[in-house]
């Protein structure tokens, strides 16, 4: 635990806007998960958040809905997951995030799920039902001594004084939620959206921001990223994999394709 | 022991607010005023009024003279099914209307089982000219569907929920994902005491009428204000809650609960909650849930659509948890048994939800001289298709 966590790395180091993708694990197929996290790579992500599916994730649109729904079809639960990413550092070397909601951290146990995390190079985590409270008398400590970022999220109707206790109690980035919504409802960045971001990126938080639902491709990405340090794409890769017939091509040509390299 | 929500939202281990932040503010606006809300002396007076004149209360507490001779007890029914719109819910979609009016809302959302919360928020809505939008899930639309229609006379949309299981739980995820998506004019009415603080202490709160009229009626006919049981059905556990509320302090008075056991509790296809379900977190508030080991949410069965949700309030969970509740699981089978009774002993056809509670009566062995109260939670009008079916009423 001596290394700088990739994530902080990331930001202090990058010259250009940082593109996240979220993809969820075991999709399209259960064995696909490194294959898709290797092309992400390949194609120049800097940060992978990786989804683990959850039988209820209210946060989430149709798209993610239905490939956590098709993933768990095919057997997949954390502790999968985590025997798939375990030889993760082999090969991925850009910071990774697992997303989820959490009752299937919870049911898996805390310190252990932090423990198995550490253990394969997890850099954070983002559990949009995790509440701020809950998580400051419960479990920062544990995420802390395991090395590991929790992501929060803000919303065009967080307060200014929530978004300076989230940002005092954030490590790592900011995670900007584009408009009041699930993800995947909405697709490009309009006037009002704009007004909010540069409204947050006045405030001059301690911590960076990427921006996220909504984005989908390299216009909504450079639009983001006028106000942030870089975005997430989510519900756009999954409705893209779940389509894909050559999933690695059409990964690394997505990825490039967002950041303006094809 | 305290069985009251506490600061923090919790009730012992269960409650809390687990909600994504894109809810956040609307939660906490409800957090922070819903106490000055409803203890204004305004509101109180606008609240008991539309009780009295619109809903029809107090409701009945009714002798059930043959079913105590069957029994060897004093049964009383407390009659919800009395409650303008068939069942207990319009109590709390009366109260969470006029909070709704005073955080400046004018949209309402809401998620049904059986239609019976779906109908009594429509109700309020038509009264109150409010837009209503009624997630409802997809089986259910199908099996309660006089309630679909009652809905849509009322003036409200009624949206399947097409996800899961199709039923409850699914119709809650997609009322939530509705009001994430519309955060600034949207109330989101919760029709049990399930979801994230306040919710579960406010709803309960709206329905503990239920149990201060039982207090005042128990005085008047039997000289005490407790009963030695009550007993009410649970699915989130609303009716129960507004019955249980006086008397959870009361050790004299045995709070039971009625879970359903769908085809039997180790079936495979059941509901009944305290006996397969472990703590976890399900629609923002930590409770027993039924799950698998990864956490993920089994998909529950009942007969009564309003029982067919794989969770309880964290105040059930609390009363379970702590032994000051007895629950009991009641199979379909049971539950269709006791509504016959019901209908053919004391002329009351109950609802399947009710019934459930109306079974315990076989399990209970109360004494002759000790007081039953049933809280009669709705009637069956919604589920006479159901009825004809399996009781084959048509042959
Ligand atoms: C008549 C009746 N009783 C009981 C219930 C179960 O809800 P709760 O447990 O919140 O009372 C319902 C729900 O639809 C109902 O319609």
């Amino acid at each position: 635990m001596t290394k700088m966590n990739r994530i902080s790395a990331l930001f202090a180091e990058a010259t250009e806007p940082i593109l996240n993708v979220y993809t969820t694990a075991g999709y399209p197929h259960f064995e696909d998960t490194m294959t898709v996290l290797t092309a992400l790579q390949e194609g120049g992500v800097d940060i992978i958040e990786i989804g683990m599916p959850y039988s209820d994730p209210v946060a989430d649109g149709e798209t993610i809905q239905q490939s956590n729904q098709a993933s768990l079809d095919q057997g997949m639960s954390v502790a999968h997951l985590l025997t798939q990413l375990k030889d993760l550092r082999q090969t991925i070397t850009v910071p990774v995030l697992l997303m989820g909601y959490i009752n299937p951290v919870l049911q898996y146990g805390v310190e252990a799920f932090c423990a198995k995390c550490a253990a394969i190079g997890i850099d954070g985590l983002i559990l949009p039902d995790l509440p701020m409270a809950e998580y400051e008398r419960e479990y920062k400590a544990i995420f802390e001594a395991h090395g590991l970022f929790n992501i929060f999220l803000i919303t065009p109707q967080t307060t200014d004084e929530r978004i300076r206790h989230i940002d005092s109690v954030s490590k790592g980035f900011i995670y900007m939620v584009s408009s009041a919504s699930t993800t995947g409802a909405k697709t490009g960045i309009s006037a009002d959206q704009e007004v909010y971001f540069s409204r947050i990126a006045s405030m001059n938080l301690k911590n960076p921001r990427l921006i996220g639902f909504g984005i989908s491709d390299h216009e909504s990405f450079v639009k983001a990223s006028k106000n942030a340090s870089g975005a997430i794409i989510g519900s756009a890769f999954v409705k893209l994999i779940g389509q894909a017939t050559n999933l690695k091509a059409e990964i690394v040509d997505f990825v490039q394709s967002i950041k303006g390299k094809i | 022991m305290s069985f009251q929500v506490d600061e923090q939202g919790y009730y012992g281990n269960f409650g809390g607010a687990f909600i994504p932040e894109m809810l956040y503010p609307n939660v906490e606006e409800l957090r922070s005023r819903y106490l000055d809300i409803i203890a204004d002396p305004v509101f109180q007076a606008e609240y008991d009024a539309l009780l009295k004149d619109f809903v029809g209360r107090p409701t009945p507490l009714f002798k059930a003279e043959r079913l105590s001779a069957k029994y060897n007890a004093k049964i009383y029914l407390k009659r919800e099914d009395l409650c303008h719109t068939g069942a207990h819910k319009v109590n709390n979609t009366v109260g969470q209307i006029l909070v709704a009016k005073r955080l400046g809302k004018n949209k309402i959302v809401a998620e049904t089982g059986a239609g019976q919360h779906g109908v009594a928020t429509a109700t309020v809505c038509a009264l109150m000219g409010m837009e209503c939008i009624v997630y409802m899930g997809a089986i259910d639309i199908e099996r309660q569907a006089p309630n679909v229609a009652r809905m849509r006379m009322l003036g409200a949309q009624v949206v399947a929920a097409k996800s899961g299981s199709q039923t409850l739980k699914d119709a809650t995820n997609e009322a939530m994902r509705h009001w994430i998506n519309h955060p600034v004019d949207t109330h989101y009415i919760i029709g049990s005491v399930v979801g994230p603080h306040p919710y579960p202490d406010m709803v309960a709160r709206f329905q503990s009428i239920i149990s201060a009229e039982i207090r005042t009626q128990l005085q008047e006919k039997e000289g005490r204000d407790y009963p030695d049981y009550v007993i009410a059905c649970v699915g989130g556990g609303s009716n129960a809650a507004g019955a249980f509320y006086h008397f959870l302090d009361e050790p004299r008075t045995a709070l039971i609960a009625a879970e359903a056991a769908g085809k039997g509790v180790n079936s495979g296809h059941s509901a009944a909650t305290t006996f397969l379900g472990k703590s976890g977190v399900l629609h923002g508030s930590k409770s027993l849930l039924m799950q698998t080991e990864d956490g993920q949410v089994i998909e529950p069965y009942s007969i009564s659509a309003g029982l067919d949700y794989p969770g309880i309030g964290p105040m059930h969970a609390h009363l379970f948890e702590s032994g000051r509740g007895k629950f009991y699981g009641i199979t379909d089978e049971e539950a269709l048994v006791a509504a016959v009774e019901c209908s053919q002993l004391e002329g009351i056809i109950p609802a399947l939800e009710t019934a459930h509670a109306l079974a315990v009566f076989e399990k209970l062995q109360a004494k002759p001289n000790e007081i039953v109260v049933v809280n009669l939670s709705g009637r069956g009008d919604k589920d006479l298709a159901t009825y004809q079916n399996r009781l084959k009423l048509n042959d």
